[in-house]
């Protein structure tokens, strides 16, 4: 057991008849195995314009025109802490002509109402509709704010919210401190369906994927070509898991690529990693959950344990991006187990 | 961990004996010598191990994660190979958590299996997880991680109980064999489905498996494990064992409440 990639030093310093060539023989076979795959650019990080202070529980929101009428509020490309207030996730917000349309609120009823004076500083248009792309808290935790707005996720992403919120404030509150003062977990209140919307010049299609969870909403605005991909994309940043269906999840980034294909997509708001054009942050979440599948399923075939694979080292490739190892640890304690189970095979008398 | 432990015992020892007379120093030591420095050491090794004396030492080596996402399935790994040419070789193994309101984890006989093993446990809260080693020249030897957690593992139903269908699949036993993950071994991974109930859990009383081993068809113990509330339900564990396949292997065990385990482990 101590043979786990990556612990190699370790080991033999301490149990010189530890045997940790095979391993590392299987890993390099891999890495060549998986050498073939598309494997994604890297897309550049802007450094982070907002200073958030702690002292006055101030998120610094800066909307950043991206298009006609379209404004990003970009969240640091980190992991969930106290010094980025929690603020890890990007929100948008259409100013169509006909009303603004708000995307995704926030892990926060401070950020909700932050943000929500942040686009008033900006546009005079009344805020129309209110829409989150998934049931995951940083989508909806603003809603406090909102209260006297429509909003709007699919029916799916709703049900999950009213079935998970309270333990995702738990997490939240343990996570992120008093930013989270006075938030309480408050899902919209009106399913959307999949539709096009004309409002003003705006053509805003909805469309419902799913992969990452089980209802994932995604809006490209046919005026602009900006694609709002929710959490079916993450650039730079590793792919959270924990509603994942992976096989799904890869089928919906064929959708968005052939959407791509199309012409109609110029740029690609994820909810996690920085805004960019092209098809960067699908082929890194594609050539992500292919690595992560192929891990676990080689891993337990060869009988490894999770405290082994949890040791794996990530591909250079991967190296950098935000949340590693933290949240490759999470996929992998979540799914590997199942993983394992398979293997091991049938109960009873073998 | 290792050189973080080894430089932690360097400056305590450095600074103590620096400071203080060495009356003072065995006095004001509330945690026993633990690298760790946690003052719930003394009576973990009390509780474990008795009156007898534990040597810290980095040939046992214990590896959790960095942080247990899971707190209800925390991955260990336990390795004391590099006891192996020291006082005749391990005679067992005793695992168990400083933090945890059941601190006893499990007691391991190795016998013919190498002196390793990997499982998963419920941690309450972040906590020290030590392995204490015993040689069969009766000294002890403890190694030690920390695991941070966000804890309450141990005081939530496991998921067969609270949708109730533990009942259908109590002492079923998958098991299979692996070679060479090890050179020169093979690895045997064992999970035997039971709701391992802490007791913690209102309502529920505790419900563990108390004993497996690993019989072969001359009824000769292969290895010998005494299993206590913490360790994860359905426990998957894995074993080294020697690389020759042995045929008639059966997996033998009980619980507390007296339900037999008892399959065959196909070669």
């Amino acid at each position: 057991m101590s043979a786990a990639p990556g612990r190699s030093q370790a080991s033999s310093h301490r149990s010189p008849q530890g045997g940790g060539i095979p391993l590392k023989r299987w890993l390099l076979f891999t890495t060549l195995a998986l050498a073939g795959a598309a494997q994604a650019q890297s897309i550049p990080v802007p450094p982070m314009a907002a200073k958030p202070d702690a002292a006055t529980f101030n998120y610094d929101l800066q909307p950043r025109q991206i298009a006609e009428g379209t404004w990003v509020i970009e969240g640091a490309v980190q992991d969930f802490s106290r010094a980025n207030g929690c603020n890890i996730i990007n929100t948008a917000f259409i100013a169509t002509g006909a009303g603004v349309v708000v995307i995704n609120t926030g892990p926060s009823r401070l950020y909700g109402e932050q943000q929500r004076r942040a686009i008033e500083r900006v546009t005079r248009e009344p805020v129309v509709r209110v829409l989150e792309l998934n049931l995951h808290p940083d989508y909806f935790f603003g809603n406090q704010a909102w209260a006297d707005r429509p909003t709007q996720a699919l029916a799916g992403s709703i049900a999950g919210m009213q079935a998970e919120g309270t333990a995702y404030a738990d997490n939240l509150y343990r996570l992120c401190g008093d930013w989270m003062r006075g938030t309480e977990s408050t899902p919209a209140r009106e399913t959307v369906l999949p539709q096009t919307l004309q409002l003003g010049q705006h053509q805003l299609e909805l469309k419902r994927l799913h992969g990452h969870t089980a209802d994932d909403l995604v809006l490209l605005d046919h005026r602009t070509g900006v694609l709002f991909a929710g959490g079916l994309v993450f650039a730079e940043r590793v792919p959270t898991t924990p509603h994942a269906d992976f096989a799904a999840w890869q089928a919906s980034l064929d959708a968005l690529e052939q959407w791509h294909a199309s012409g109609a997509v110029k740029q690609v708001v994820p909810s996690h990693g920085p805004v960019h054009s092209g098809l960067a942050g699908v082929q890194q979440t594609r050539d992500w959950l292919r690595w992560l599948t192929a891990l676990m399923q080689e891993s337990a075939g060869r009988g490894l344990d999770l405290g082994e694979v949890l040791e794996t080292p990530v591909p250079e490739r991967f190296a950098r991006w935000a949340a590693q190892p933290a949240e490759l640890h999470r996929s992998l304690t979540q799914w590997y187990p199942r993983y394992e189970l398979r293997v091991l095979g049938a109960p009873g008398a073998r | 961990m290792n050189p973080f432990i080894q430089r932690r015992r360097m400056l305590g020892s450095g600074l103590m004996a620096a400071l203080l007379p060495a009356v003072l120093r065995a006095q004001d030591d509330q945690t026993g010598g633990d690298p760790l420095g946690s003052m719930q050491y003394p009576s973990l090794r009390e509780q474990t191990i008795g009156k007898a004396t534990a040597k810290f030492s980095d040939a046992v080596m214990v590896k959790g994660p960095a942080f247990a996402d899971d707190a209800m399935n925390v991955p260990l790994l336990v390795d004391a190979r590099g006891l192996d040419k020291v006082g005749g070789g391990v005679a067992r193994i005793r695992v168990a958590v400083d933090r945890n309101p059941v601190r006893q984890v499990l007691d391991f006989e190795p016998l013919r299996a190498l002196p390793m093993l990997a499982f998963r446990i419920r941690m309450e809260q972040a906590s020290p997880v030590r392995a204490f080693v015993q040689t069969k020249d009766g000294q002890w030897h403890v190694g030690s991680t920390w695991v941070q957690a966000a804890g309450g593992g141990c005081t939530v139903p496991g998921l067969t109980r609270a949708d109730g269908s533990w009942s259908k699949t109590l002492g079923q036993v998958q098991a299979r064999f692996f070679n060479n993950v090890l050179e020169g071994s093979r690895r045997l991974r064992v999970r035997v489905m039971h709701p391992m109930d802490t007791g913690l859990v209102a309502g529920i009383p505790a419900f563990y498996i108390e004993e497996l081993q690993l019989l072969d068809s001359t009824g000769q113990a292969w290895w010998k494990l005494a299993l206590h509330e913490p360790v994860s339900e359905n426990p998957l564990i894995t074993f080294e064992l020697p690389p020759q396949a042995v045929p008639g292997l059966r997996l033998i065990g009980r619980d507390n409440n007296g339900n037999r385990i008892d399959a065959e482990v196909g070669a």
